[in-house]
C-alpha cells in the first residue's frame, strides 16, 4: 500500500499547488497512528500531515455535503480522496442532489484493506506503539513496548474490508490505483442467513442483548453518508444538547430500527456504523438483511453504483411480491 | 387501591388465570377495507372485538413507523387493508405500500416478531364477507401465535 499512498500524497500536493483545487479533504494522523481522521486541509503547507495508510477506513463523502457547497461559494474547488467502497457513497449522495459536483475534485485512491486496531489488540499485543505493513504486503510487524510481532492483515481488517465491494471506483476523475479488481471478497450475506436460520425467540434474545449495549452516542448516525438529513427525527431541538436527547421513548427504543428503515434502499453497505460503533454492535446486519431481501425481493440493486438510479423504496413494478410472500398467512 | 390511584382487584387465589387477550391494531384505508368494515358491520357479519381499526386516508399512509410504534406499544398482531393493487384511489399508493410492507415484515420477522403476526390484505369496500373472514383468520392466527415478544424492550436486556 505504501507505493500508493506515496503517489497519493504527492498528486494531492501537486493538484494544490498548480491551483486546480484549494482545498483536500483528506485524513490526518492523530494523536496515535491508528487514529486517522477526516480532515480538510486547506494549504499546501498543511498538507504535511496528510496520510493515507491501513487506517484509514474514514469514509469522506459526506464531507462533501458542506464543502463542495463552500468551496463553489469560494470559487474554488475541494479534492476529496475516495477509496472504492467510498465512491458508491458519494454517488449516492449526487443521487440524492446533496454533492455540488461541479466543486469536487474525486482523486480515486487504490486500496488493499484497512485494519482494525482493536482486532489488532484481540490477538494478543499490549502496548501497541506503531505497525509497519511488511514488503510481502500480507502481514504487517507490530511494534510493542515489549517487543516486535507479527500479524497476518486478512486476520485484522475491518469488516467491511472483510466482505469488500470490489476494488473498482464506480465514480473519479483521476485514479491513482494498483488494484486488480478481484470482485467481492467474502459473502458479505453469510452472517444475515445465521440470524434468519435461529428461531424468533432466539433472534429476539440476541438482538436484545446487542442493542442493550448501546449507549446513544449517535455516532453511527453521524458517520453514517445516508444519514445526513438537515432534520434528523432523533434530534431534538427543544433540549439544548442537539444530537444528545432523544424526542420520545418510541425513537430511543426503536432507534436502530427505525435508522435502519430510513436507510433502506439507500444505505450502500460502506459500513461505517458498524467500524464507528464504540459498543460493537454489529450494526450491519440490518443494513445486509434488507439489502438482501431488495435484492431477492426486487432483483439485484446496488445504492451507489451509478448516481440517478432509483432506489427500490421509491420505485415499484405491476409484478412486486405481495407481502403475504414474508408473512405467513398460515394456509390462507 | 395502589399508589398510582388505579383500582386493582387482587385476584382471587383459586380464580382461574385472566383470560390472555390479544391486542391487534388494524389500518383500513378509506377507500376500501373501512368501508368494508362498515358493510361487515351493517351486514351484521361479526369479526372479533380485539381487533382495534385505525382509519388511513390510504394503504401508503401508514408510515412504517406506525406499524412498529404498535408493536412497541404491545400489539400482538398488526394487519394492513388497502385497495387491491390496481384499486387504489390515488392509483399508486399501494404498490409502494406492497413494497415497504414486505421489506418492514421481513425486518420485523428479523428482530423476532414472527411472520404470521404481521399481515397485508387487499379488501374492497364491496367485500363485507371478506373483510369479516380476513379478520377471523388474522385473530385466530394471533391467538394460536400467542403473546407477542416486548418490542418495547428491544434495548433493555433482562
Ligand atoms: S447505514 Fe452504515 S453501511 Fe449503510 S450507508 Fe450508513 S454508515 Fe454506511
Ligand atoms: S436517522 Fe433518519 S432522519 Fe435521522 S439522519 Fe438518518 S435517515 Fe435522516
Ligand atoms: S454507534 Fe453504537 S452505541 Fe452509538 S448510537 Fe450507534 S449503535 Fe448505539
Ligand atoms: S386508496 Fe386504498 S390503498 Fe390507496
Amino acid at each position: 500500500m505504501q507505493r500508493v499512498s506515496e503517489k497519493v500524497i504527492a498528486r494531492a500536493r501537486e493538484l494544490m499547488r498548480e491551483g486546480t483545487v484549494n482545498k483536500v479533504a483528506g485524513w490526518k494522523a492523530g494523536e496515535f497512528f491508528y487514529d486517522c481522521a477526516p480532515y480538510v486541509f486547506e494549504s499546501e503547507e498543511a498538507l504535511k500531515d496528510l496520510v493515507y495508510d491501513r487506517f484509514c477506513a474514514a469514509n469522506l463523502s459526506k464531507y462533501m455535503i458542506k464543502n463542495s457547497v463552500a468551496a463553489g461559494a469560494e470559487g474554488g474547488k475541494v479534492l476529496v480522496l475516495l477509496k472504492p467502497c467510498d465512491t458508491y457513497s458519494f454517488n449516492q449522495l449526487l443521487t440524492e442532489h446533496r454533492i455540488a459536483r461541479e466543486n469536487v475534485y474525486v482523486l480515486g485512491v487504490g486500496c488493499e484493506g484497512m485494519c482494525d486496531i482493536d482486532r489488532i489488540r484481540e490477538k494478543g499485543f499490549k502496548g501497541i506503539t506503531g505497525v509497519d505493513e511488511n514488503a510481502d504486503g500480507k502481514t504487517l510487524t507490530v511494534h510493542t513496548l515489549y517487543g516486535d510481532g507479527e500479524v497476518a492483515i486478512d486476520d485484522v481488517l475491518v469488516n467491511k474490508c472483510e466482505f469488500c465491494k470490489g476494488k473498482a471506483h464506480m465514480i473519479f476523475d483521476e485514479l491513482i490505483s494498483d488494484n486488480e479488481d478481484e470482485g467481492p471478497r467474502g459473502d458479505r450475506f453469510a452472517g444475515v442467513r445465521e440470524l434468519e436460520a435461529m428461531s424468533p425467540a432466539d433472534r429476539f434474545a440476541f438482538w436484545q442483548s446487542e442493542l442493550s449495549k448501546c449507549i446513544r452516542c449517535n455516532a453511527c448516525r453521524n458517520a453514517c453518508p445516508a444519514c445526513s438529513c438537515r432534520k434528523c427525527v432523533f434530534d431534538n431541538d427543544a433540549s439544548g444538547i442537539a444530537s444528545k436527547a432523544n424526542t420520545d421513548s418510541f425513537e430511543e427504543k426503536m432507534f436502530h430500527i427505525i435508522r435502519a428503515f430510513h436507510v433502506a434502499g439507500r444505505c450502500t453497505d460502506c459500513g461505517e456504523c458498524t467500524r464507528v460503533c464504540p459498543q460493537g454492535i454489529p450494526l450491519h446486519l440490518f443494513n445486509r438483511k434488507y439489502i438482501k431481501d431488495i435484492n431477492e425481493f426486487y432483483g439485484e440493486y446496488a445504492a451507489g453504483a451509478e448516481a440517478g438510479q432509483r432506489g427500490p423504496l421509491i420505485n415499484y413494478t405491476l409484478e412486486d411480491i405481495d407481502p403475504a410472500a414474508v408473512s405467513d398467512k398460515g394456509g390462507n | 387501591m395502589s399508589v398510582n390511584g388505579n383500582l386493582t382487584a387482587a385476584p382471587a387465589a383459586n380464580a382461574p388465570a385472566a383470560e390472555w387477550k390479544p391486542r391487534i391494531v388494524a389500518f383500513c384505508c378509506n377507500w376500501c377495507s373501512y368501508a368494508g368494515a362498515d358493510l361487515a358491520g351493517s351486514s351484521r357479519l361479526a369479526y372479533p372485538a380485539d381487533v382495534k381499526i385505525i382509519r388511513v386516508p390510504c394503504s401508503c399512509r401508514v408510515n412504517p413507523m406506525f406499524i412498529l410504534k404498535a408493536f412497541e406499544r404491545g400489539a400482538d398482531g398488526v394487519i394492513l387493508c388497502g385497495c387491491h393493487p390496481g384499486d387504489c384511489h390515488y392509483s399508486t399508493g399501494n404498490y409502494y405500500t406492497r413494497r415497504r410492507m414486505a421489506l418492514l415484515f421481513s425486518m420485523l420477522d428479523y428482530i423476532g416478531v414472527e411472520r404470521g403476526r404481521t399481515r397485508v390484505e387487499w379488501v374492497s369496500a364491496a367485500e363485507g364477507a371478506r373483510f369479516s373472514k380476513v379478520m377471523n383468520d388474522f385473530v385466530a392466527k394471533i391467538r394460536e401465535l400467542g403473546e407477542n415478544v416486548k418490542v418495547g424492550d428491544l434495548r433493555c436486556k433482562e
